[in-house]
């Protein structure tokens, strides 16, 4: 970056540092980023990635009653965890299957974990006999905290690259003046130009989306990032407590009595709810000392149909069903809160929107991708030996090959390991986890000791043929094979292997696209033309000059 | 001699990009975080105020950062974050 050394033309300064400001934050975190990029949108179709990773769950032709499984359940977590201070279980929806349900141990049993969770069956009410996995929420949770490292890390470099983003959006925009008239200049096949305006494209195409999910994404970790009005605010647990409570329909278990009382039929606290917000609204069931006297329960609202995820719930007095409160306003702040996370999340959505999410983070992936190459296309053409290039280039090189092709086999390889490791295989889930991570770690390898043009290569037809096979690897495992799911109208699992097929195209044609490009030919033709090298020099200079607003960019 | 030389070459030609980053991820961060308890001077809920903090600083953060790249020299980058720090410590003062 020249910006930091002092004298330079007026007038020209501020695009020139924002070009040098954007393309370095851009670069630092880039690979971060473009994980959290891609794993974050596969992880809009979460709920469905889980439900084809669980093939022994049949599909759900119809939402099951939502108060009648909240029953089943309950009565099921009183025999799973008896004299829990807390649980709390989500109900099944159009795109869930299973209720998953998360409680504290009781305190009596010294020595054991603090939390226990499961997945149940709405209609039996029992544990699934499903095999054990992770499904969609692994790429869910490693897209803002990553794995084998502390939670806290992850979100912390999380939060780091989100704010990379940030500012390199916000710096792109002001080096990028013709925004418009870029957005509709498209130079096929002309090398780094072609890379710059695909960039272009996609940025100006999702800026908006961009910028939302960016912030939003900050939004959603704020009080660990930003700690320090909350610390000089409160001083007591009472008034954290107040905080807490604006922001999450959990409610917190008080002093038990200590006599005992079975809690009140929790259908009818549903149904109450039902009535309020309508059916399917309900989304979850948290419950405090539940079987004792002083037992509260909670009937929250459910994400669906209302762009907020600030909490809107009933609360209702255990042991006789009485509605003890109606929750369903916070201050501006906090519905400014709830409406960024949610935006963020997407849980809003239809399906519609769901898709169009999808794509435009896509486009997002892209965006970020197309970046990082560029970087190297740009830097290519200033390296004084392109044969011998330096090793920071070539670091780049072969980080840009393992984060974004590899990255395409790695998660594939996840599905792979879902129907290839064997059902009762110990610690199943990790290591349908690990099988992720090595296969990454090995494109790395891979991406280091081939040719750059051949890894490329390579490993885009490696995740093209992974993912096209998938399909026929879900036909042989499973008793669920495409034909079926047209013929039972089962969208989940017709869905996935349709998509497989759309993405593994995806990557044929980046293959083939890659394969057909020369660079050397380029300047072969140019050195034909005009016979020297300051020429090509020259005429170097000039595309460069015309390439955009970054001219002059170290 | 010629090590010395090195180095002072170093602090010219780096010391003010190095000054800058440092700029902009630490006293960048600094200012969006005394901003977030500025805020609590408001005449508003504490929650809310908290969470108002909370929502801008990041927008605070990517002003301070773009800031310090914008601007002329490493000098003007710190003096432009102090000047702007120094009402919001005043506010931050009167709550802390």
């Amino acid at each position: 970056m020249k910006t930091a050394k002092a004298p330079r033309p007026a007038g020209q300064g501020i695009r020139q540092s924002m070009s040098g400001l954007h393309s370095w934050t851009g670069l630092l975190l880039g690979w971060i980023l473009y994980a959290m990029f891609l794993t974050g949108t596969v992880a809009y179709f979460k709920d469905e990635l889980s439900q084809w990773m669980r093939p022994e769950l049949a599909h759900q032709t119809e939402v099951p009653d939502p108060a009648s499984v909240a029953q089943r359940i309950a009565d099921e977590l009183a025999g799973v965890a008896p004299g829990s201070p807390q649980w709390s279980m989500r109900l099944p929806d159009a795109r869930n299957n299973s209720v998953y349900a998360f409680w504290r141990t009781a305190p009596r049993t010294p020595g054991q974990r603090g939390f226990g969770e499961g997945y149940f069956d709405p209609a039996t009410g029992r544990t699934v006999s499903a095999r054990d996995t992770m499904g969609g929420d692994f790429f869910y949770r490693f897209h803002f905290q990553f794995h084998y490292m502390p939670v806290l890390w992850g979100r912390w470099i999380a939060g780091a690259a989100a704010m990379f983003m940030l500012v390199a959006i916000v710096s792109g925009v002001i080096t990028h003046k013709k925004i418009f008239v870029d957005f509709f200049t498209f130079r096929w096949g002309k090398g780094q130009r072609s890379w710059l305006d695909a960039h272009n494209a996609l940025s100006v195409f999702g800026l908006p989306f961009h910028f939302m999910i960016t912030y939003t994404g900050l939004v959603t970790l704020m009080a660990l990032y930003m700690p320090w009005g909350e610390q000089a605010a409160f001083k007591s647990q009472a008034e954290r407590r107040q905080l807490t409570a604006e922001l999450s329909a959990f409610i917190q278990p008080g002093q038990p009595s200590g006599r005992s009382v079975p809690l009140a039929p929790v259908a009818d606290m549903v149904r109450q709810a039902e009535e309020r917000w309508g059916r399917d609204a309900v989304g979850r069931v948290t419950a405090t000392n539940p079987g004792d006297a002083a037992a509260r329960v909670a009937v929250a609202r459910g994400d669906a149909g209302r762009v907020s995820m600030s909490p809107q719930y009933l609360e209702f007095e255990g042991t006789t069903g009485r509605l003890v409160a109606v929750h369903e306003g916070v201050g501006p702040a906090a519905e400014t809160r709830g409406v960024l996370y949610a935006l963020h999340l997407g849980r809003f959505s239809d399906s519609v929107t769901r898709w169009l999410y999808f794509l435009v983070s896509l486009a997002g992936t892209a965006m970020v991708g197309t970046g990082l190459v560029m970087w190297i296309v740009k830097r290519r053409q200033k390296l004084p030996d392109p044969d011998r290039p330096h090793l920071g280039f070539r670091l780049v090189e072969r980080l840009n090959i393992a984060s974004i092709a590899g990255l395409s086999v790695a998660m594939t390889a996840f599905l792979w390991g879902n129907r290839l490791l064997p059902p009762g295989m110990a610690e199943r889930a990790a290591w349908e986890i690990h099988v992720f991570f090595i296969v990454w770690a090995l494109a790395l390898v891979h991406a280091v000791l081939r040719p750059v043009r051949k890894a490329w290569i390579e490993q885009l037809w490696a995740a093209a043929a992974l993912l096209a096979l998938l399909p026929l690897l879900n036909a042989l495992t499973t008793e669920r094979p495409l034909w079926h799911s047209l013929a039972d109208g089962d969208w989940v699992f017709a869905g996935m292997d349709l998509m497989c097929w759309a993405l593994a195209a995806l990557h044929a044609a980046l293959a083939i696209r890659t394969a057909r490009h020369r660079p050397k030919v380029r300047s072969g033709v140019q050195k034909t033309r005009s016979g020297g090298a300051s020429d090509r020099e020259a005429t170097d200079r000039e595309r460069m000059a015309g390439a955009l607003p970054r001219k002059g960019e170290a | 001699m010629t090590a010395m030389a090195g180095w002072i070459r170093w602090i010219r030609d780096f010391g003010p990009l190095v000054s800058r980053i440092a700029a902009a991820l630490f006293g960048g961060y600094a200012l969006a975080a005394l901003a977030s308890v500025a805020v609590l001077a408001l005449p508003m809920a504490k929650p809310q105020a908290v969470l108002t903090g909370m929502l801008a600083s990041f927008a605070i953060y990517a002003g301070a950062v773009i800031w310090v790249f914008a601007v002329r020299s490493a000098l003007r980058a710190w003096a432009g974050l102090l000047i702007v720090a120094a009402p919001l410590l005043a506010a931050a003062w009167s709550v802390w």
